[in-house]
């Protein structure tokens, strides 16, 4: 068994009751997510499924024309097996209106609009579907900041964000989701032949074992070392860590007044009157 | 005497007092109609836990008129509830209520509160400075709000007090998901905690916690009644709000003590005395800078 092992058949029982209430808070018994073809989502989507019952969720396939068609395909695997609702939104329109106007060539840059797009469909959708949108990042990458601020980010509930990579997994297993896309390897699909891995240049095995000691076991750098993980890794991982808390924080409000927002005007999400 | 207890396992409307009144109200009615002699309800039940600002726009003084459903309810029935207690001078507490045949009995206001982690409770709220044995119709308890159980003095003042019954209201957040549990290591947590009391005192514990989501914490529920022997009795599973009822049957706290008295044979002198020397020579935590020569 490894240290990021839980128990999933409690977190499924946790996840289920935390998005009925979340979203019933929100005066909300419906659901929108984004589908990717990839795990998280799929996960995201199936805990909605039983969250709300089928009828109630609404999933977007939301391809840009140089996206991988397996994306598209797994994702249809996905939204078969769950029978809920699927609308194709194809965003090769949208984006190119901005991107080859503005003839953007960084795949960074691009990527960040695409997934600024897809947001913008899903928000849309939430009011025609009358849901809310539904998260799926998941903490390994929330905390390497592994994601597009307003973009894939953005979202009003999220029930994977306190859940390590190796653990959506084993969500995903229980959760009887298609092997195809459990067993493929992660990918944004923002360029061709992207893959997280790569890109961030560790695996998420090992994204995720120094994480879980660094953020749950409060291991420092020399610890983690002695723990006999590489150095540089280490360093890399806390240096990403550190560098997105801006995505991880709504934004900064100079105080001005008695009673500020965010500094001392203090009432939670779930604040009804 | 022999009587019936119901710990009343609810989630909150946060904030909203009239909403929660009224489900106070009605799992009151249907409980007394099981033939409960006592009814609990969680920490803050009436209000929600992180309340932040709202903690002054939702306190209540003593005499509110809040209280007078509850009050005249109390002639069926002895109630606890939770709320936010606004004394005389504008302080506001984290308490609970024992409301009996008409009065307000006792109120007990949360002494340990707690502030790290995810929780910021002395922000907001006064802490209690005294814990005293609440004398009901049915018997003499101690009452303990959530952290207050996490300090062993708490529980035992109210041991050398003769309390027969601890009654522990809590709004419990649940945590800790991993394998292999089986369940929430938080849950696992209050379990042990709540199982040596029972036995290291000699009494009935009732923990009543809540359950229900706000933003993002979840309640863990597993509301629980102990023997004075420390065998569970009965606790809700999952994360519902839900009754639980047992008969009280007091011979048990008879027979434990008879056996095992532990009470008796405390020594609390011995206690005051050490306690006294340790006072005068408690171990300051100020540092010593390196001097350099």
């Amino acid at each position: 068994m490894s240290e990021l092992d839980i128990q999933p058949e409690l977190v499924t029982e946790l996840l289920v009751s935390f998005l009925r209430e979340e979203v019933s808070s929100a005066g909300l018994e419906r659901a929108v997510v984004g589908l990717s073809g990839g795990i998280d989502s799929a996960v995201s989507a199936a805990l909605c499924v039983r969250a709300f019952g089928p009828e109630n969720v609404l999933l977007c396939l939301l391809p840009y024309r140089l996206s991988n068609p397996k994306s598209e395909s797994d994702a249809r695997l996905v939204s078969g097996q769950l029978g809920s609702e699927t609308r194709r939104i194809d965003i090769s329109r949208m984006a190119d209106g901005y991107l080859g106007q503005q003839k953007v060539r960084d795949p960074l840059r691009a990527g960040n609009v695409l997934a600024r797009c897809r947001m913008i469909v899903l928000y849309d959708l939430s009011v025609e579907w009358r849901g809310l949108v539904v998260g799926t990042s998941n903490k390994t990458e929330i905390l390497l900041g592994y994601s597009t601020q307003w973009g894939d980010s953005a979202h009003a509930v999220n029930p994977l964000g306190d859940l390590y990579k190796h653990q959506v997994y084993q969500l995903a297993h229980h959760l009887e989701l298609p092997l195809e896309v459990i067993q493929k390897a992660p990918s944004a699909d923002l360029f061709e032949g992207q893959t997280d891995e790569d890109e961030l240049g560790f695996s998420y095995e090992d994204a995720d074992r120094v994480l879980v000691r660094m953020i749950e076991g409060r291991r420092r750098e020399d610890e983690l070392v002695l723990d006999g993980f590489d150095r540089n890794l280490v360093q890399q991982i806390a240096k990403r860590v550190v560098g997105n808390q801006f995505k991880r924080l709504p934004p900064v409000i100079a105080k001005l007044h008695r009673r500020s927002i965010q500094h001392d005007f203090r009432y939670l999400r779930d604040w009804r009157k | 005497m022999s009587f019936r207890i119901a710990l009343l396992q609810t989630n909150p409307r946060l904030g909203d007092l009239q909403t929660n009144l009224e489900d106070h109200l009605v799992r009151i009615d249907r409980a007394v109609d099981g033939g409960a002699e006592l009814v609990c309800f969680p920490e803050l039940s009436l209000t929600g836990y992180f309340l932040k600002d709202q903690v002054d726009e939702l306190a209540q003084t003593l005499d509110a008129p809040l209280f007078e459903p509850l009050l005249e309810r109390s002639h069926s029935t002895s109630i606890v509830v939770g709320f936010v207690e606004r004394s005389p001078s504008n302080r506001l507490y984290n308490s609970l209520a024992f409301i009996e045949r008409g009065e307000i009995l006792g109120v007990h206001r949360k002494v340990h509160l707690v502030s790290y982690g995810m929780f910021d409770e002395t922000r907001d709220f006064g802490a209690g400075e005294r814990f005293r044995i609440i004398e009901s119709r049915l018997g003499r308890f101690g009452p303990l709000i959530c952290e207050d159980l996490w300090h062993t003095p708490s529980a035992y003042l109210h041991f050398l007090n003769d309390a027969d019954y601890l009654l522990v209201t809590s709004a419990s957040p649940a945590r800790g998901v991993q394998a292999p549990g089986p369940g929430l290591a938080s849950q696992h947590t209050w379990d042990t905690l709540l199982e040596a009391t029972a036995i290291l005192y000699r009494t009935w514990v009732f923990y009543v916690g809540r359950v229900g989501w706000e933003d993002g914490i979840g309640f863990g529920g597993s509301s629980a009644i102990y023997d004075p022997y420390g065998v569970k009795q009965a606790q809700c599973e999952g994360f519902e709000p839900a009754t639980l009822e047992t008969a009280i049957d007091p011979s048990v706290l008879r027979r434990a003590r008879v056996e095992t008295p532990l009470r008796r044979d405390e020594k609390p002198w011995i206690l005051a005395g050490e306690l006294e020397r340790s006072l005068r020579s408690i171990r300051d935590d100020s540092s010593t800078p390196k001097k350099v020569r």
